[in-house]
C-alpha cells in the first residue's frame, strides 16, 4: 500500500495555501532496467482530487512526466481557517491514497 | 435478395457512423469528466496534445507566468510554477516540449480555486515548457525556455 502523503494548507488573508508532497515512483514507462535492459512497466499517479468543504477545488490528469514522488502547490480563494481539505490520488494500477487536514 | 443485402449494409454502415459520432462526443467529454485521457497523454506534440485535449488554437498571452529554472542540472526533478491573471481561469495544462510524450499534467480548477499551479516535472532535453490556460471559455498560451544538462526521461 501507498506511504503517507503530507499535505499542509495555511490561509494568507482569504487565500489557502495549499501544498501536497505525495509518495510514488512515477515510472513513465520510457525508462530501461540498468541490468535488465528491461522497460519498466509505467507506474504512476494519472488522477489527482483536491476538496474544500467537501467541494471540488482541483481535479487533474497526470501523465508520466511529473516527477517522481509529486508535488503540488495551490491556492484557493474565498477559504478561511478551519476548512477541511482533502486530497487524493489514484495511479495507472488502480492504487490509491488520500490525506486530509485543515486549513490553519 | 441483393436488395436485402443492400440494405443491411446501409443500415450497418449508418450504425457505424452513430458509434463512430458518440465515441468522437465521447472523448470530448470525457476530459471534462474523469475518464483519463489517453490519446492526448500519448501525443509528440504540443498542438496535438491540445487537440486531443479539446481545446481551441491558444492564443499567446502575456497574463501568465512560468516560473522555472533557466537551466536544469537534472531533467528528473524540474520545479515549475504556473500563475494565470486572466479571469476565470479554469484550466491550466502543462507541456514539455520535447518529452517523448509532450503533455505533463491537466489541472481543473472550480470553486475559488485560483490560476495558480506548482509541480515538479520532468524534462527530456533543453525544450520549451508551455503552459496553456482555459479562461473565460478561450484558450491562452505562454512558454519558457529551460535548459536541461541532465536528461530526466531515459536511463
Amino acid at each position: 500500500m501507498a506511504e503517507p502523503m503530507k499535505m499542509r494548507a495555511s490561509i494568507s488573508g482569504d487565500v489557502a495555501d495549499i501544498k501536497v508532497l505525495m509518495n510514488h515512483p512515477m515510472e513513465s514507462g520510457q525508462r530501461k532496467d540498468a541490468k535488465t535492459g528491461q522497460i519498466i512497466p509505467a507506474h504512476f499517479i494519472d488522477e489527482v482530487h483536491a476538496t474544500l468543504n467537501g467541494k471540488p477545488v482541483l481535479d487533474a490528469q497526470w501523465g508520466g512526466g511529473v516527477s517522481k514522488n509529486p508535488y503540488l502547490g495551490f491556492k484557493v480563494k474565498g477559504a478561511k481557517a478551519g476548512d477541511k481539505v482533502e486530497i487524493s490520488w489514484k495511479d495507472n494500477k488502480g492504487e490509491s491514497n488520500k490525506v486530509d487536514g485543515v486549513v490553519s | 435478395m441483393n436488395e436485402l443485402r443492400r440494405n443491411i449494409l446501409k443500415s450497418a454502415g449508418a450504425a457505424g457512423v452513430v458509434a463512430m459520432a458518440a465515441t468522437a462526443g465521447l472523448l470530448k467529454s470525457g476530459n471534462a469528466l474523469a475518464a483519463w485521457n489517453s490519446n492526448a497523454f500519448a501525443a509528440k506534440s504540443s498542438a496535438e496534445a491540445i487537440k486531443d485535449l479539446g481545446l481551441p488554437t491558444p492564443a499567446d498571452s502575456k497574463a501568465i507566468t512560468i516560473k522555472a529554472p533557466d537551466i536544469a542540472e537534472n531533467g528528473a526533478v524540474v520545479p515549475v510554477e504556473v500563475l494565470s491573471t486572466l479571469p476565470g481561469t479554469t484550466n491550466i495544462v502543462i507541456i514539455s516540449e520535447k518529452n517523448p510524450t509532450v503533455l505533463i499534467a491537466d489541472f481543473k480548477l472550480s470553486n475559488g480555486a485560483e490560476g495558480f499551479v506548482s509541480t515538479r516535472i520532468k524534462m527530456a532535453q533543453t525544450s520549451m515548457i508551455r503552459a496553456v490556460v482555459a479562461a473565460g471559455g478561450k484558450t491562452y498560451t505562454a512558454a519558457k525556455e529551460v535548459k536541461v544538462t541532465i536528461g530526466g526521461c531515459g536511463g
